[in-house]
């Protein structure tokens, strides 16, 4: 097993306050690899200290052997880092499709005096987007769907749309924010299912973070509990959920 | 109702996909070229303005409809677009030479107030803008040397190749053709990876980021590529008005665009037109209409702003979508027609975003 994405004591704060204190962790590739913890544990944070929303404090962030604690924030996607939002963050007033093929934007979409002139070298370039948008589309059974305004959408399928866009940026590592999250439980049985397939078709190795315990339990290789910027317990799903410590910090001592 | 069946992925996105479309626009554009023909002097003037206005509507939209940044201030990019051509011109360059360089030097004007965007949006952005307008205007009224300052500065004569092009009939096809190429060139771009981007940044930074989207240069950029257009407008503009005065490009003109791109329907290349067409030619209208009102009530002043104030009024509570809405709404009328349903247009929320991080 190889690290795909390791974290070397990170920290990070705003102004007094310590969100992830010294944090260390190793994600290996081709894995699932699950985040739990109680709310403000720091999950969500430590992802935005990886996708550069915020700046470590102190600390490394090694992705494929290169440091990327310093990158500019844009640069991450075209590592192939791609994820998804809690509060989803899709193109509102935007297709299906356009939102499918924004994911596709680390790829290039050809020079300004091509896109303004229309050459057939752009033409056959939108083609081969679309061609990737429609594999995923057929993945996730989002046909019906094709054409819809995102505005006008029930919310477990934005959920997939941006699980869709993400991939459309045929990502190496993948984070899912709270995947499950308002979904109905058929709904989260069909996530289960694309996650392995994600896996073992794909090829991406994953990062979830995720309160639905029975979907973790299903899914991932591995758990990983944080409480208040610190990881508690490692260890395989059974391990983490019997673990003294992580009971503790979900009931309070 | 029409059913599309594509053998290829680019007949979903043709810009003219049916030939009923086809055969509709090819029948505009014969008759936009045939109008000299018929047309009176007078008339063909206005049609011109109309077409100026169609540009700088259409740059506003790229900026405001797609890239989802408000400006108060584009009035200020007509009007650097109207006086670098007109010096240019007076320094002796061709106008062939000069037209795109006065939309080169208007871009560049927007490069340089799009950087305070990538900080800040919604009202302060349009502070910001609404600045740059006011010293603009001031730097135009007191650069005497440049700009003959509030005294003013006449325009030369446009020519191409040795052909006049003063005359209302010939500038009337020159106005035509800037329109369609910067109509074609910005349909082109709004449909590629470019304006993808904007609408991107429009809809939700977070996610353009991760997506590997530079915001910021993507913002600048879109800027920059709205003060070309609106500079070209503002220089075509320069000829149709013959005399350049500050007062020409006040927060009026600015405003004037503001609400054609949002009684157009914001992120519509087509509402941008339509809303430029509607707002220019409303005082025509209401000049029109006092003819037939009885003398009394013709007389009152501020009749034009009443109605103006009127119609913009009925657009925002019954019209949301802008023109391009109505428009939509009444293609889809005539295409399915027994079976049209109302609900067709309603949004539905089917979902409510409580909150989120920009």
């Amino acid at each position: 097993m190889t690290a795909l994405l390791e974290l070397d004591e990170v920290e990070l704060a705003f102004g007094g306050l310590v969100a992830i204190g010294g944090l260390s962790l190793r994600v290996d590739k081709g894995e699932v690899l699950a985040v739990i913890g109680p709310n403000g544990a720091g999950k969500t944070s430590m992802l935005n200290l990886v996708t550069r929303v915020f700046n470590a404090r102190r600390g490394r962030i090694r992705f494929k052997g290169q440091d990327i604690a310093q990158l500019p924030r844009a640069r991450i996607a075209h590592l192939g880092i791609a994820r998804t939002f809690q509060n989803i963050e899709l193109f509102d007033a935007a297709t299906v499709l356009d939102n499918l093929l924004l994911g596709r934007h680390r790829f290039g979409s050809g020079g300004w005096w091509q896109q303004v002139l229309r050459t057939p070298a752009l033409t056959r370039l939108e083609e081969r987007h679309r061609a990737k948008a429609e594999e995923v589309i057929e993945f996730l059974d989002l046909s019906p769907w094709r054409n819809a305004r995102v505005a006008g959408l029930p919310y477990g399928v934005r959920k997939v749309v941006e699980l869709g866009r993400a991939l459309c940026a045929e990502p190496e590592l993948l984070f899912l924010d709270e995947p499950a999250s308002g979904l109905n439980p058929e709904e989260t049985r069909d996530l289960a299912f694309w996650i392995e397939d994600i896996r073992t078709d794909l090829g991406i190795t994953v990062v979830m973070i995720e309160h639905d315990m029975s979907l973790v339990s299903a899914v991932a290789d591995r758990v990983v509990c944080m409480a208040q910027g610190k990881m508690l317990a490692e260890g395989t799903p059974a391990e983490v959920q019997g673990h003294p410590d992580v009971i503790a910090a979900y009931l309070g001592t | 109702m029409r059913f599309d069946y594509h053998t290829q992925y680019r007949q979903g996105f043709a810009l003219l996909p049916h030939t009923s479309d086809r055969v509709l626009y090819g029948l505009l554009i014969a008759l936009l070229l045939a109008v000299p023909f018929f047309a009176s002097t007078y008339l063909l003037g206005e049609l011109g303005y109309v077409l100026i206005l169609c540009i700088a509507a259409m740059g506003l939209m790229v900026l405001t409809g797609f890239t989802g940044q408000v400006s108060l201030g584009h009035a200020s990019f007509v009007a650097i677009g109207a006086y670098a051509h007109a010096w240019l011109m007076t320094q002796g360059l061709p106008f062939a030479l000069s037209l795109p360089l006065a939309a080169l030097i208007s871009a560049g004007a927007g490069l340089v107030v799009g950087i305070p965007a990538i900080r800040v949006s919604g009202l302060y952005l349009a502070m910001v803008t609404l600045a740059f307008s006011i010293v603009v205007e001031q730097v135009i009224g007191l650069w005497r040397g440049v700009t003959g300052g509030f005294m003013g500065m006449l325009v030369p004569n446009p020519d191409l190749l040795g052909l006049s092009l003063s005359s209302p009939r010939a500038f009337y096809y020159v106005c035509l053709f800037f329109t369609l190429a910067v109509l074609l060139v910005l349909l082109n771009l709004m449909r590629s990876g470019i304006g993808r981007s904007f609408v991107g940044v429009r809809d939700s930074e977070a996610a353009a980021y991760a997506l590997g989207i530079p915001v910021k240069r993507v913002k600048v950029g879109a800027f920059g590529l709205s003060a070309g257009v609106t500079g070209l407008a503002g220089a075509l503009m320069a000829h149709h008005i013959g005399y350049l005065t500050p007062d020409a490009f006040t927060l009026l003109l600015s405003l004037d665009l503001v609400l054609m791109v949002v009684i157009g329907g914001m992120g519509s290349l087509r509402g941008a037109i339509l809303g430029a067409i509607l707002i220019s030619l409303l005082p025509r209208a209401v000049a029109a209409l006092k003819a037939l009102l009885p003398d009394a009530m013709a007389r009152q002043s501020g009749m034009e702003i009443f109605v103006a104030g009127a119609v913009l009024a009925f657009f925002v509570l019954f019209e949301p979508m802008g023109l391009n809405g109505r428009w939509l709404k009444l293609r889809a009328l005539w295409e399915s027609f027994p079976l049209y349903r109302r609900d067709t247009f309603r949004r539905q929320k089917s979902y409510m975003r409580s909150e989120r991080n920009r």
